[in-house]
């Protein structure tokens, strides 16, 4: 069964060594990337696909040499980049056979994918094991690099507590008298550690509010109704989710026909990939994040500009933070390689790891530095804003951009997250 | 006083959308005792169905109301189609054979017919709210309440009053009513089982594209639908009794009254609360809540 | 010795034999197989007397969580105590669970056990310090004090997962020719009959919900070491589903077909997940429908069919 993966892989690479250009003395084989990501089930949609259009539309620009600089160089380093799309869909045990699959019979050069922490968590001590480069590009859960130290596990993407203390920070900016807040997160990890995360932030920044209702719904219920009817007995001003996709524009849709949003603002930590779907349907005055300074809230930046244009002139939508995430974590894999590399050779994984730690550049989900997991994981900055939808242009706005630097909202090297919170996020740097 | 009466219409709301969907099902397994897992795949193509129709319509400029008539028609269209086609490409072939490998059949087809949405449809969501923006909202005292919620309730007592009257009242229903009694006897009777059959499948489909159709308006239509609404379906037959139209009324009584009481009061055991709905039922009646009593074979 | 026995015995060895020299994925992939072939065994014991349960879930995820909570907070490591304590534990819950389950028949019983292993679900996802759907990585285990690394890890749960496969192929074997295990049968057709013996079928039920709990912890014990990350999706419904769809593409026909059948799916899904990563979950249904239409009796019974050179007649 794997000469099947076998024999189309050795084919492209032999005539990706035949077009290699004329001036490389000795065209490096192809590298070959693992690019795993849900490609079916509900994660698909709102993640996993974007994360596979971003990698498939990056490498081939890098395939043809487009990219702009530092990452002009073809392909990584001057070999032609392979990818192998594999679906993350199924239990942990599926997965795990996957990754082997892919270090151990598909040989790939490096993996770089997983949406699901739970997933991350059970790869990640398999990525040590067989020594197999791999980076996340979506999970957001901060355990992957504080439960244990990992030496060929990297993550570009900061992980999600960075969203919440935004949140919080974005909160207490607008509004500094607030008493009480309520929750509606979904119920399993990431509902409950944003939650947990935007508790411990508020705790510190704004002590006097208190949380009111605190709700948690099933993951993918798609029917809240009950939740809305409880929340509109509430007296809170403010209202935290981080619903997704599917779940936030049900949410969404229904909360509107019942008019919660004018009763209290509604801050989406993940709003930023619903706004070119929801549009007018979202509520002028809704708090937006994105998972960092993505999308709508991106600086504007040249490389940022840039996949933006490659990425909507391919898929017809502009891309949403899973894109850039990704695009991210393959430039950074991509820049680590040719600083470890000598010459025109394929540097080794271990040369590579090493060159990857500490690595600090812009890229389109902004400046990026690996500054925690003993230089594994990166930082970046956040940003949030309050959404507008200008009728007369018929065209989504973000006023009142707020961005936050890195040491405001991640805590500082060593330090666990949980315990930075309940620590009164001691060693933050805020403007 | 404002949480009781919120309790009460969250309660009878998520009701009003378990009956709808379990109603399909019930009917399929009194009939046919087949498990029909594939009813997720009817909900589901019901969503997507009525997606598409709502597509459509919004373009024309037509009256909310036609709209909407034209979504449910779309969507009993398709599951009249799907049901024909599983019942007799797929269904015919394991009639007869053990009650477990017809449910693996269902099974089976409800995987493939996962991939077929993505297929026609594409792995994105889609979104089908114009209908519950078009129904506006009422206020009563403190509460605000979506009309198109009511609209539902309305629909589920409809269906159900509609089901009663059929099975009661009409030569079809008293036909269905003796096979779900006892296969053998009705058969011997002269009643075409094989076309009662069909026909009860085909209606379980409709009912459960039906269902499908008219909840798309208020939720995100992506992939995966299919999957928790068979479960919950489950549950609510399992609860109400096998083959009972007013077992799976109450049932999904309880289990909404139950869940909404949960997540007003006690929120943290929102999760179980159908589960254990479902026990403590099976507990008390070991058949359900509704069950015909059966001869026992000595 | 039985035909069937002796050709087992002799695909055992060969498969023990085999371990060194196949690469580490397909050693990785054939221990999960048979980690889940022995849940699967389980359900074979309880289809036979004509219940399907669709809560086998509830003991595998009992039996993982056994061994990743003992090494997490005992600190024990040593991988076949673990897997014992999997197995125990999980006979444990069982022999509690039967109390209630074992008066239900059919598609009740189907529910309960569903329900069941359900609210363990929702108990975990609860659970915060236990990483809720994230779950916690179980840490690597120890074979009577020595302490493998990396490939030699791998084959060393292969064969820890061999060995117990074969101890349960011959236990469960041996049962299916007993007293008890042959009333499985009888209990199918006409449980007022047996009854009317003087056989209470209610503890006959008990006992078996039990043998499949016990082998459903071993599974899912097996499973946690070699996997090594536990999560409350092993409670889930669906992982119960697939645990069907193995035994009903395996038949009930004899033991063996517990492994064939799992290590076929296992196969059949990674093939299915290579060739056609967006419309995998169509090629397994495919396969299952083709399964059921032209192989009644599962799998199994061509391995049946062999062994005892007649049809296999259905259970």
């Amino acid at each position: 069964m794997s000469k099947h993966a076998r024999i189309p892989f050795a084919l492209a690479a032999l005539a990706a060594m035949a077009a290699a250009p004329a001036q490389a003395q000795q065209a490096a084989p192809a590298v070959k990337l693992g690019i795993v990501s849900f490609l079916t089930g509900p994660a698909a949609a709102p993640f996993g696909i974007p994360g596979r259009n971003g990698a498939e539309i990056l490498i081939e620009e890098l395939n043809a040499g487009k990219g702009p600089a530092p990452f002009n160089k073809v392909g990584f380093g001057g070999s032609k980049v392979e990818a192998k799309y594999v679906d993350e869909a199924g239990s942990a045990a599926n997965t795990v056979t996957e990754f082997r699959n892919l270090v151990q019979r598909d040989k790939v050069d490096a993996v770089v994918g997983y949406v699901s922490s739970g997933n991350c968590l059970a790869v990640a001590p398999v990525a040590d094991e067989l020594k197999a480069l791999t980076v996340f590009y979506d999970c957001g859960t901060p355990r992957i690099f504080e439960e244990k130290a990992r030496a060929y596990v990297f993550r570009v993407s900061p992980h999600a507590t960075m969203d919440n203390v935004g949140a919080a920070h974005y909160v207490r900016d607008k509004f500094p008298k607030l008493t009480s807040y309520s929750g509606i997160n979904q119920n399993y990890a990431w509902g409950q550690d944003s939650w947990r995360d935007f508790v411990g932030a508020m705790n510190v920044l704004m002590p006097k509010a208190k949380a009111d209702k605190v709700l948690f719904p099933k993951l993918f219920a798609g029917e809240y109704g009950a939740e809305i009817s409880t929340l509109l007995t509430s007296k809170s001003k403010v209202l935290h989710t981080s619903f997704f996709d599917g779940d936030l524009e049900a949410f969404t849709y229904q909360e509107q026909a019942r008019g919660l949003d004018k009763r209290m603002t509604i801050v989406m930590t993940t709003g930023e990939a619903a706004i070119t779907r929801l549009k007018d349907k979202l509520p002028n005055g809704t708090i937006i994040g994105g998972r960092g300074e993505n999308g709508w809230l991106a600086e504007n930046t040249p490389i940022a500009k840039w996949f933006a244009k490659i990425y909507s002139d391919r898929y017809g939508i502009p891309p949403s933070y899973p894109a850039s995430q990704m695009a991210q974590s393959i430039l950074g894999l991509k820049l680590a390689y040719e600083k470890a590399q000598k010459g025109n050779d394929k540097p080794s994984t271990e040369d590579i790891a090493a060159s990857f730690k500490g690595i600090e550049f812009t890229g389109p989900a902004g400046h990026v530095k690996m500054t925690l997991g003993d230089g594994h994981q990166g930082v970046t900055g956040t940003a949030y804003a309050t959404y507008r939808y200008n009728k007369k242009t018929g065209q989504p706005e973000l006023v009142d951009v707020k961005r936050y630097a890195a040491e405001c909202v991640n805590p500082p090297p060593g330090v666990n997250a949980d315990d930075w919170l309940k620590d009164g996020m001691k060693g933050a740097k805020c403007n | 006083m404002l949480t009781a009466f919120a309790i009460l219409t969250d309660g009878l709301v998520y009701a009003a959308y378990l009956f709808i969907v379990a109603i399909g099902l019930t009917l399929i397994f009194g009939v046919m005792k087949i498990l029909n897992v594939t009813h997720g795949s009817f909900y589901a193509f019901g969503a997507y169905g009525a997606a598409t129709a709502v597509g459509i319509y919004a373009e024309s400029g037509l009256p909310a109301a036609v709209g909407f008539l034209f979504m449910v028609g779309l969507a009993m269209a398709i599951g009249l189609v799907l049901g024909i086609v599983l019942e007799r490409g797929l269904l015919r072939l394991v009639y007869g054979r053990d009650e477990v490998v017809v449910v693996l059949v269902t099974y089976a087809a409800f995987l493939i017919l996962e991939d077929v949405i993505v297929l026609i449809w594409g792995p994105r969501s889609y979104g089908a709210w114009q209908p519950m923006v078009a129904a506006g909202s009422i206020d009563i005292g403190d509460l605000t309440l979506s009309n198109y919620d009511i609209i539902l309730v309305l629909i589920a007592a409809g269906l159900a009053a509609l089901s009663y009257w059929a099975l009661r009242f009409t030569r079809y229903g008293r036909l269905l009513t003796a096979v779900i009694f006892d296969r053998e006897t009705a058969a011997a009777f002269g009643v075409n089982v094989t076309m009662i059959y069909t026909a009860t499948f085909l209606i379980g489909a409709m009912l459960g594209t039906l269902g499908g159709a008219v909840m798309a308006p208020k939720i995100s239509v992506t992939l995966g639908i299919g999957v928790e609404v068979i479960v919950l379906a489950f549950a609510v037959v399992a609860i109400g009794g096998m083959g009972s139209v007013e077992g799976a009324l109450i049932g999904a009584l309880i289990v909404g009254i139950c869940r909404a009481a949960a997540v007003h009061l006690v929120p943290q055991i929102e999760l179980f609360v159908i589960y254990g709905v479902m026990a403590l039922v099976l507990v008390v009646r070991p058949h359900g809540l509704f069950v015909r009593a059966q001869p026992r074979k000595i | 010795m039985t035909r069937g026995t002796l050709a087992g015995s002799l695909l055992f060895l060969l498969a023990v034999a085999a371990g060194p020299l196949l690469p580490d994925w397909v050693v990785s992939l054939a221990t999960i197989a048979f980690a889940n072939a022995l849940v699967v065994l389980g359900l074979i014991v309880l289809w036979r007397v004509g219940l399907v349960s669709f809560g086998q879930a509830l003991y595998y995820c009992v039996g993982a969580y056994m061994v990743a909570l003992m090494a997490r907070w005992v600190g024990l490591t040593d991988a076949f105590a673990l897997v014992l304590l999997g197995g125990i534990g999980a006979g444990a819950v069982a022999f509690l669970v039967g109390f209630l389950i074992a008066r239900y028949r059919e598609i009740f019983f189907a529910m309960l056990s569903l329900a069941l292993s359900m609210i363990l679900y929702g108990v975990l996802v609860k659970t915060e310090s236990l990483g809720s759907t994230d779950g916690f990585t179980v840490s690597q285990p120890t074979f009577l004090g020595y302490a493998p690394h990396q490939e030699q890890l791998g084959l060393a749960l292969y064969w820890l997962t061999l060995g117990i496969g074969a101890v349960a192929a011959l236990a469960i074997g041996a049962y299916f020719r007993s007293v008890a295990g042959a009333m499985a049968a009888p209990i199918r057709d006409n449980e007022i009959r047996v009854e009317f013996l003087g056989v209470s079928v209610t503890r006959l039920i008990h006992a078996k919900v039990m043998i499949a709990g016990v082998l459903g912890g071993l599974g899912g014990a097996l499973a946690a070491l070699t996997v090594g990350h536990v999560d409350p999706n092993m409670a889930y419904w669906t992982t119960s589903g697939s645990f069907v769809f193995v035994t009903i593409l395996a038949g009930a026909g004899s033991v063996a077909a517990a492994f064939v059948g799992s290590l076929l799916f296992e196969v059949v899904r990674s093939f299915a997940v290579d060739l056609m990563p967006q419309l995998w979950q169509m090629t397994l249904g495919s396969v299952l429908l083709l399964t059921i239409l032209f192989l009644p009796d599962g799998l199994g019974s061509l391995v049946t069919r062999f062994a005892t050179r007649e049809k296999a007649k259905a259970p």
